[in-house]
């Protein structure tokens, strides 16, 4: 018998550890890696509720993030070649002609 | 434990001398003897074989990724190998029978293609780089048409799990011809053959280890026991599709069960085997009278005829389901 | 047993988690994603959504991660580059924020979460597939749209002339 709090648990810092990624790591295709996590810890939970409440949507959820994650991979990979395409360098922060 | 020992043992042997079945019938194929000098009918050449991997000299090329160059045959070995424990040899001669089996080893099996993936980069150098892109991109094309083509078997079975399939197609027509899946979903039976064989990167789709363009594609910088481990790997994923294609279009084990009791126990082993048998027979003889597709011909039929086929076959599958 | 299996993949996933952030070479990054992806299928076994675990590992580890390392592989670059201009002392705030966090997060579900995570309820595809199918038919549909949107977005995006 595991409690469902120690699931949750879990999951809190897995999202953590995928918010510091993002915030930290200079490489973008690291920054998508960190997305990836966050989503994952996000799957976690979801399933945990559903097995907790006994009902299915959760899991339906988690199907329907699955499909978002794999969308947003592709179209950001895609542009991530067509930036290093540009810039010769896969580096976030040079990425900054915007800034003032 | 003992049907595990029982498994793993009979599949790993019949591994070894699947290179032997393959070098007879080609051999044949090709009007020579093939190997004849160790053991009679050359049975000793894969005991030969498996000693000369063990004492060759392993290279490990300098400028190689140390970790990933050692890490690639295992990952590419243990997926190959894990499938094995939702196949059910026999009525009870099955590891353990997975409610979602067949997801599991479409699973297992896309976890495969990081080995191949991971051999080619990290023996840096360029015949192996390009095999490996070639091949794993491939091999994640083909297992679309792959999983899209047991759907209409899944459809008329109404269950994933492996067992279930088989003992799906026990019943018989008009008295003697049974019920098995190929004759019922024949287009799903010939898209999933041509995706399996291009899934194990068989001749003729074997552009990503072909010898006469890449050296050895990724395979080139391998030598003794971690090439031993790759060709196993191969085999075990052949010797698993053809398994599968068994379980779900040939009905499995089940077959005409006759005479007295320890050998109605052994019987559906054997008749499992022996289907088994003519797909990789059909495989062996594939691979040494077809050429090889070229590598774009390869995708454009991946993407632009078997997967169009594959989700045809599901619309009319679901009419037909939804009608009767 | 069961908290035995739980504690080692949790171990693992947080382990996994931790690699990715800590390896310079972002290959090394992907790779320990897709170990933690694996384990957290097991953990989705733990609770019994068995068909979520292996779409779990069919669709984010077999697909979308070998989508990542042929990015990776193709682009070939060296180990990360250093001296970049963010600001460097945030690690020194956002860990200790992160940990206070965690704190919260503990503490609320410690003491509202009384029942335990066993489920009765069984994931199989049949139960998915009877809800998905009536229930969500809608949601489903357009999540077909979305992605053949990204198809669309993905290959203009990646072409060398428009």
């Amino acid at each position: 018998m595991i409690p469902a709090a120690w699931y949750l648990i879990l999951s809190a810092v897995l999202f953590l550890i995928g918010v510091l990624g993002f915030l930290l790591k200079r490489n973008i295709i690291a920054l998508l890696l960190s997305v990836e996590i966050m989503l994952n810890a996000v799957n976690l939970t979801f399933v945990v509720f559903s097995a907790q409440h006994r009902q299915i949507s959760g899991q339906i959820f988690v199907f329907f993030v699955l499909v978002v994650a794999a969308a947003e991979a592709a179209v950001g990979l895609a542009l991530v070649i067509a930036m290093f395409r540009n810039r010769e360098s896969l580096n976030v922060d040079r990425s900054n002609l915007l800034k003032w | 434990m003992i049907k595990i020992i029982v498994i793993f043992g009979g599949v790993m042997g019949s591994l070894a001398y699947l290179t032997w079945v393959e070098r007879k019938v080609m051999a044949r194929v090709q009007m020579r003897p093939g190997p004849t000098r160790v053991g009679p009918y050359g049975l000793l050449q894969p005991i030969a074989d498996g000693l000369k991997f063990l004492f060759k000299e392993d290279v490990i090329p300098t400028n190689a990724n140390r970790f990933l160059y050692i890490a690639a045959p295992v990952v590419s070995l243990i997926p190959a190998l894990l499938s094995f424990s939702v196949i059910p040899f026999g009525p009870w001669l099955q590891v353990t029978d997975l409610s979602v089996g067949l997801l599991f080893i479409f699973a297992v099996t896309s976890l495969g293609v990081y080995g191949i993936a991971l051999g080619g980069w990290a023996s840096n150098s360029k015949y192996p780089l390009m095999g490996a892109m070639r091949s794993s991109a491939q091999m994640i094309s083909y297992e679309l048409s792959l999983t899209l083509s047991v759907v209409g078997v899944l459809m008329i079975a109404n269950t994933l799990s492996l067992n279930q399939l088989v003992l799906s197609q026990r019943n018989t027509w008009l008295g003697f011809l049974p019920r098995w899946n190929i004759f019922v979903q024949p287009v799903a039976f010939l898209v999933y053959v041509v995706s399996a064989i291009a899934e194990t990167n068989r001749l003729p789709f074997d552009l990503a280890e072909s010898e006469q363009e890449l050296v050895a594609g990724w395979h080139t910088e391998y030598s003794s026991l971690k090439f031993a481990m790759f060709m196993l790997a191969e085999y075990a994923n052949m010797v698993t599709v053809s398994a599968l294609a068994t379980i779900m279009f040939l009905g499995g084990w089940s077959g005409p069960v006759f005479g007295p009791g320890w050998m109605q126990a052994v019987l559906p082993t054997i008749w499992f085997i022996l289907k088994i048998f003519v797909f990789i027979f059909f495989y062996v003889l594939l691979r040494s009278t077809i050429p090889r597709f070229r590598y774009d011909q390869l995708m454009k039929f991946g993407w632009k005829v078997l997967l169009p086929l594959s989700l045809a076959n599901i619309v009319a599958t679901s009419f037909i389901v939804a009608i009767s | 047993m069961i908290q035995l299996l739980f504690f080692f993949f949790a171990a693992v996933v947080v382990g996994a988690a931790i690699n990715v952030l800590v390896q310079r070479h972002v290959l090394y990054s992907a790779l320990s994603l897709i170990l933690m992806l694996t384990a957290m299928s097991v953990l989705f076994i733990l609770l019994r959504a068995d068909f979520l675990a292996v779409i779990n590992v069919i669709v984010y580890a077999g697909a979308i991660m070998v989508l990542f390392i042929f990015v990776i592989m193709l682009l070939n670059l060296p180990q990360d580059e250093d001296g970049a201009d963010r600001l460097r002392w945030l690690k020194f705030l956002g860990i200790p924020l992160g940990l206070f966090f965690l704190f919260l997060v503990g503490a609320t579900v410690w003491n509202v979460e009384p029942a335990s995570a066993q489920a009765q309820l069984v994931g199989s595809p049949q139960a998915i597939g009877q809800s998905l199918f009536t229930e969500y038919l809608l949601p489903f549909e357009a999540t077909s749209l979305l992605i053949l949107i990204a198809l669309i977005g993905a290959v203009i995006f990646a072409k060398k002339d428009l």
